[in-house]
């Protein structure tokens, strides 16, 4: 059975066939087509943000809140290439979306048209397939290839150009009953062979260490890692991408690994004999200098993409396949023969190592701390299904350090492309994604104000996000590094802490602004922003020059940390030798 | 050291740009390329020789199984191997010294394929060390101009490439 429509129309009905119910998008010339169809489609929530940048970031939190690939749609030329940043971003961190682009005519395409620009060249490095249509007969089979491609194996985003004729053009309609992708056949189960023999190292190991990504939550693996990690006691780290897979207020929590991990989390991975990454791609923020990074230790290394495994590090045991597949058998196995745990002694030396070098901050401050904040909000927040978002910078390291996520998908946070300006956009996208959940967003004032006027598209949908912003007038990450590899040269790092005012900001679009300036006025202001039934700003004016430790410095090996001693200041560790490597 | 990859691709547009844009941006030099459709017209395949040490080219090939319309890629063994490259020279040959540009295309079993008053062009299939060789002698008499098309192997026997 068929029916005969246009190539916009068949977009639509190919969007309700995937199950889509929500799209983030901005019209123009060449998509006024789609925009005519989306118009009739009642089934479809259509939300129109004030920066396709947005579109994407919003379409990148939605997927990674529910689990389904984000949509967006906009127009061609700058429309598409305002799409850019985001689709990298959601490359980098392995998102389910799909960017829908409008193209011009394909009869004027590669003649400099008006509002032209060859995206699929654009963001041929940067998507994990794009499609440039040519014949509104391909739609049906053409959405649905995008959408399979981007959630299944690794996932990624897709991006579909559409010329404006395509979306007139017309289709007899058939929905396809599957897709045909011979050079596409992702792994899913793992060699049996493989398994068995990471199970009897992981049986013998003493020190093992779980290192648990991004791959993990995609999987939908959590409930399998944790079975893993409680049946044997293995201490987990769960990296920046995996936060949530692994409840952080578990014993066998250690936190996040890498630049700002815990000492004792970046201790363990030193010492540890058995490093074991599930859905991990042993990225540079995480592994320091990559000679010392677990060089004690034998390599198990789960993941679905083969390239990643032994890209970076020599693996011991490489798996490929699926997170949830693979634990569910190692666990199986380590079941049927018998192995216990043997992690004791080595749970002593890391709880040692956690009492002495705890994550630490000055509690007596007479200013905001900003880790401080990041606490209440947790302590504030304990009796609701809460999702954080971050901005890039000290913000979110901040959040990283001291928000503990206890479920999956409650933490959206950019970390391959380190973006700023996505955790707003991103936050109205999860808010979208799960209105029953309280959306923060821990923010700093450089990164917010990249995308401030979604505010309006946060007011006029009536998704009510909380935007805490950690203020304290200066592109913080910046002077950091300026401040300890840069003789404190403050060279363009320096945003005055009250332009803009964001209390007024807030009131111009209608939503509720609240200044917290001193450490007593943080409750209240938290309070009353949560409890608005609306989008709120929580201006926090926080200490301006506050590190954020440990750190590993560029280059260094992550157990070689400037800060987390307390009581030790960090000037103590810096010395001219360690800023000699760095510049060079 | 130098592989010659033979690359199977679905017969799709821009599948050749998604080949050579990923070699770009991992920082390889492809120093020879050659496409044609297959004996299935659905599909092609890509002839590129790489010079790559063993771990980069391992990288760079996982990473070439990621694009969807790659469908599979075979690192030819040298040794297990035909592979042949076809070159077109414009050599300058007055009448006078015409004779001995002819010879020295007999000598490679190359074809004379067109004559001008003071030029030949010659027709010469081969390896790439045979073409070289002939490319030297050539020299000797002035090459006007070179076309080539890049090498194209098969692996040797009922082994698939």
């Amino acid at each position: 059975m068929s029916e005969r429509i246009t190539g916009a129309e068949a977009l639509i009905k190919g969007l309700l066939a995937e199950g889509v119910d929500t799209i983030f998008g901005y019209p123009g010339g060449v998509v006024l087509p789609i925009y005519d169809a989306i118009h009739d489609a009642e089934e479809l929530r259509h939300i129109l943000v004030r920066h396709e940048q947005g579109a994407v970031h919003a379409a990148d939190g939605y997927a990674r809140v529910t689990g389904r690939p984000g949509v967006a749609l906009v127009t061609s030329g700058p429309g598409a290439t305002n799409t850019v940043t985001g689709i990298a971003n959601a490359y980098m961190d392995s998102i389910p979306i799909v960017v829908i682009t409008g193209q011009v005519a394909t009869s004027v395409i590669g003649t400099d048209a008006f509002q032209e620009s060859d995206i699929t060249g654009i963001t041929m490095p940067i998507t994990k397939h794009n499609y440039l249509l040519k014949d509104a007969r391909d739609v049906p089979e053409v959405v649905k290839e995008a959408f399979h491609i981007a959630t299944t194996g690794r996932p990624g985003p897709v991006l579909i150009d559409f010329p404006v004729d395509v979306s007139k053009g017309e289709v007899d309609f058939v929905w396809p009953a599957s897709v045909n992708l011979p050079g596409y056949k992702p792994t899913y189960r793992g060699h049996a062979k493989q398994i068995k023999q990471a199970a009897n190292l992981i049986a013998k190991a003493r020190k093992p260490l779980l290192y648990a990504g991004g791959g993990v939550l995609a999987s939908g693996a959590s409930k399998e890692l944790k079975e893993l990690a409680e049946l044997m006691q293995l201490p987990v780290t769960a990296t920046l991408m995996g936060k949530g897979a692994f409840p952080e207020d578990h014993h066998l929590s250690l936190g996040m690994p890498g630049m700002h991990g815990a000492k004792y989390t970046n201790y363990s991975i030193t010492e540890t004999d058995l490093l074991i990454g599930v859905g991990v791609r042993f990225d540079d923020r995480v592994t320091g200098k990559l000679a010392a990074f677990a060089s004690k230790a034998k390599v198990i290394h789960i993941d679905i993409d083969p390239a990643e495994i032994g890209k970076n590090k020599p693996v011991d045991v490489p798996i490929v396949g699926d997170a949830k597949h693979i634990l569910t058998a190692l666990v199986a196995e380590l079941r049927k023969s018998g192995a216990e745990p043997r992690t004791d002694a080595w749970m002593r030396v890391i709880d040692d190592w956690r009492s002495r070098f705890p994550l630490h901050y000055h509690k007596e401050s007479e200013t905001i701390m900003p880790q401080r904040v990041v606490e209440r909000i947790d302590e504030l927040t304990a009796d609701r299904e809460t999702i954080i978002c971050t901005e890039v910078g000290q913000n979110q390291m901040w959040a990283m350090q001291f928000h503990k996520a206890l479920k999956p998908r409650t933490w959206v946070s950019s970390g391959g492309l380190g973006t700023m300006g996505f955790g707003f956009p991103a936050s109205i996208g999860a808010q979208a994604g799960r209105p029953d959940a309280l959306v923060i967003d821990i923010a700093g004032d450089g990164s917010f104000q990249m995308v401030s006027q979604e505010l309006a598209t946060a007011r006029v949908h009536n998704l009510p996000v909380k935007v805490v912003i950690l203020n304290n007038g200066f592109l913080g990450m910046v002077r950091q590094w300026q401040e300890l590899f840069y003789g404190k040269r403050y060279s363009e790092s320096i945003l005055p802490q009250d332009c803009p005012d964001f209390v007024k900001l807030a009131e111009a679009y209608g939503c509720f602004g609240v200044r917290a300036e001193k450490p007593e006025d943080v409750d209240q202001a938290l309070q009353a922003a949560f409890a608005y039934d609306g989008p709120a700003i929580v201006d926090c004016r926080v200490e301006a020059e506050e590190c954020v430790y440990p750190m590993v410095a560029p280059g260094a090996s992550i157990d070689e940390m400037l800060g987390g001693v307390p009581g030790c200041a960090v000037s103590e560790m810096l010395d001219d030798e360690l800023l000699e490597e760095v510049w060079e | 050291m130098q592989h010659t990859l033979s690359v199977l691709v679905e017969n799709k547009p821009g599948v050749l740009t998604r080949v050579t844009s990923l070699f770009s941006r991992r920082g390889f030099n492809i120093d020879s390329l050659a496409v044609g459709v297959t004996e299935d017209p659905t599909l092609s395949r890509i002839t590129m020789v790489v010079s790559a040490a063993e771990t980069p080219l391992e990288q760079i090939t996982k990473q070439l199984h990621k694009l969807v319309h790659v469908i599979k890629i075979k690192d030819l063994d040298p040794a297990d191997m035909v592979d042949r490259e076809l070159v077109l020279f414009k050599v300058n040959a007055t009448p006078d010294r015409r004779h001995e540009v002819i010879e020295v295309a007999n000598v490679f079993r190359a074809k004379i394929i067109d004559v001008g008053k003071n030029s030949l062009t010659i027709e010469a299939t081969g390896t790439s060390e045979k073409l070289e060789a002939m490319e030297d002698l050539l020299r000797a008499y002035g090459i006007k101009e070179l076309a080539r098309t890049g090498r194209i192997a098969l692996a040797r026997g009922s082994r698939e490439s």
